[in-house]
């Protein structure tokens, strides 16, 4: 672990800002929240934020991106197609620990599993710099699905301590970044006081799951056919999506096709898409196989709690309490409905 | 059953890309149903296991995924019978000879063919679901000995559904094969002297051994629901009866969802299932 002078932390992300052909971004102030947006100077930098209201997954799954372009030349029969995979790539600066863990959860999804050219191009080419939590959001749950804290999955992790920071190396690259700042080697009282103010945090949240989060896939597989729990979040659901929006592990999509105006050329697009709408699992025909309002609202908890750890191993929330937040309704908490599953199940 | 080791996913790079096809032939079934004949450039061969689907692009129009419906067994260009029934297969349906698209794939688990030597093998469709299982009834007749005896059953709601005319034809004469048809109802206008009622009126008639006979099952929800009860009720034990599913697959690749069926992905570990795999999914329908 290494020692950096705020001064020179913020020399970095200036030079950074300035010199590096990505793009920066980071946490800032917008209105009465955050949002990860481009910096624009090393000082707009919130560093005391609780919850942004997107996660940084729309850096390396964008909310509409291109898979294909097509195009003929004026009057030509055939069409040329081509796969695109944009390549951008940016410095990510303030990330949390739970969302570096969904973004961890992604990258074994798109890159070592399925191999998603699009997202690992994306990735690859980002710099992810992460951010200890000092202030945890109202809805925030993170703590009790083990993504208050991480051990890997960032390029530099930094812990601010009064005027300094605390900065742990995660990879080469985060490496390379550092050496352009004068830094030194944390302490042991220093390396201890993070551990102390990760420790700390933990009694910071007002609310958890009330058992291990290990116990989610068996807990949902046991509830899946009491209907009238679902039905009874359900009856409020609005079916808008906006939990599946504001989600950091939700990757589902469409695949839209976008017709330029001269007729002979376009694109195929991806854009994010939520198993909360109508229409998600209808097929051609109109056989609609999950017509119910509750059923589309049970899957989206079995898919969080149950069916991506048969797949990946993985529980797919996190904690970040984004979709509790922005639930209109009140109804798309994951720690309120997994406790309450698991309360019934043990009346 | 097939896993994913499959070669679409050792790929790995440009997985979007299609491969330019060209339309070599097409044939009007119905008012709604045409074949597609489909050439992939020099050297490129689908590769296909029965069963398996791709996904077809058309510039301008759209992207959809359609079982293949023609046997690996058979060289050359590969078969697509589509139903027009939206704004991306009505586009497909103006469609000509000599016209391009784009395909992805194979994908998806198919029928097990290795697992299925030596079985007698009951194939029963429903409308449009003959298309996917085509690609193995004809991979069966095309392999004479691999198998045990092959039966399959035909239903359509009318006379004017049915699909593959000739095919069907050459079917009731097969020495190979014992082939039956049925419909539900013969609206005014409409010409049949055969049998009358729903598909599952074929199957105690039949008399198979449920030892030695494995069923293939494709067709709609409504169809297969009542052919795998009446399949059980004769006595087929579960794990003997597969099911192609159809599912609104965007990608193809296990990625955007939309194919999900409780926990399985329908284009990764279907859309061919063994019904003991899906029997207890609610959203499998059976």
């Amino acid at each position: 672990m290494k020692i950096i002078d705020r001064s020179d932390f913020t020399a970095l992300i200036s030079e950074l800002i300035a010199e590096d052909p990505r793009e920066v971004v980071g946490v800032q102030a917008d209105g009465d929240g955050y949002v990860f947006d481009s910096l624009e100077s090393a000082s707009d930098l919130a560093f005391e934020y609780d919850l942004t209201r997107l996660s940084p997954k729309k850096y390396v799954m964008p909310q509409r991106e291109t898979l294909l372009t097509y195009r003929r030349d004026a009057g030509a029969a055939d069409y040329e197609m081509r796969a695109e995979a944009d390549p951008t790539g940016r410095i990510i600066v303030g990330v949390h620990p739970y969302d570096l863990a969904a973004i961890r959860q992604l990258d074994k999804i798109f890159i070592d599993t399925l191999h998603d050219e699009p997202y690992r191009r994306k990735r690859e080419n980002s710099v992810l710099i992460g951010l200890t939590m000092q202030d945890v959001a109202d809805t925030c749950f993170a703590a009790s699905m083990d993504t208050a804290s991480i051990e890997s999955g960032y390029d530099l992790m930094v812990t601010e301590l009064d005027d300094e920071f605390a900065v742990d190396i995660g990879t080469f690259e985060g490496d390379q970044l550092l050496e352009s700042v004068p830094t030194r080697n944390a302490t042991s009282e220093e390396i201890d006081r993070v551990e102390t103010i990760e420790t700390d945090l933990e009694a910071e949240f007002e609310r958890g799951l009330d058992f291990p989060p290990a116990e989610l896939p068996s807990l949902l597989e046991a509830s899946y056919d009491d209907m009238d729990f679902w039905e009874a979040y359900a009856e409020q659901c609005l079916s808008c999506g906006t939990c599946n929006v504001v989600c950091p592990t939700c990757f589902c999509f469409s695949v839209d096709m976008v017709r330029e105006l001269d007729g002979d050329s376009g694109r195929q697009e991806r854009r994010w898409d939520g198993c909360l709408l109508e229409d998600f699992a209808t097929v051609a025909q109109g056989e609609n196989f999950r017509e119910e309002v509750a059923q589309r609202h049970r899957h989206r908890f079995m898919r969080k709690g149950w069916y991506i750890y048969e797949r990946y191993g993985d529980i797919a929330c996190v904690g970040c309490g984004r979709c509790t937040a922005h639930c209109v309704a009140g109804v798309a908490d994951p720690c309120e409905v997994y406790n309450e599953l698991r309360e019934a199940q043990h009346a | 059953m097939r896993s994913h080791a499959d070669p679409q996913f050792a790929r790995g790079e440009r997985e979007y890309q299609p491969v330019e096809g060209q339309i070599v032939w097409v044939e009007t079934y119905t008012d709604d149903d045409k074949l597609f004949v489909i050439d992939l450039p020099d050297g490129i061969d689908l590769d296909h296991e029965p069963g398996q689907f791709v996904q077809l692009f058309v510039p301008g129009v759209g992207e959809a995924p359609f079982s293949i419906a023609s046997s690996p067994t058979k060289d050359g260009p590969f078969e697509l019978c589509i139903r027009a029934v939206g704004n991306v297969t009505n586009a497909i349906h103006d469609l000509e000879s000599g016209d391009t698209v784009g395909i992805r794939g194979p994908y998806g688990t198919g029928f097990d063919v290795d697992a299925l030597a030596g079985e007698d093998l009951l194939f029963v469709a429903g409308g449009i679901g003959l298309a996917p299982l085509r690609s193995i009834i004809n991979y069966a007749l095309d392999r004479p000995g691999e198998f045990g005896e092959l039966t399959t059953l035909y239903g359509c709601t009318e006379p004017a559904e049915q699909l593959f005319p000739d095919e069907l034809a050459a079917w009731a004469d097969s020495p190979i094969m014992d082939y039956h048809e049925t419909v539900d109802g013969v609206p005014a206008g409409q010409e049949w002297d055969g049998n009358t009622g729903v598909i599952t009126s074929l199957i105690p008639p039949l008399d198979f051994d449920p030892a030695t006979t494995v069923a293939l099952v494709c067709g709609p929800p409504v169809m297969y629901r009542f052919v795998i009860k009446s399949l059980r009720e004769n006595g087929l034990p579960d794990e003997r009866i597969y099911l192609s599913l159809e599912r609104n697959m965007h990608c193809g690749r296990g990625l955007c969802g939309h194919c999900q069926l409780n926990e399985l992905y329908v284009c990764l570990d279907g859309p061919v299932f063994n019904y003991t795999t899906v029997r207890d999914k609610e959203e499998a329908e059976v």
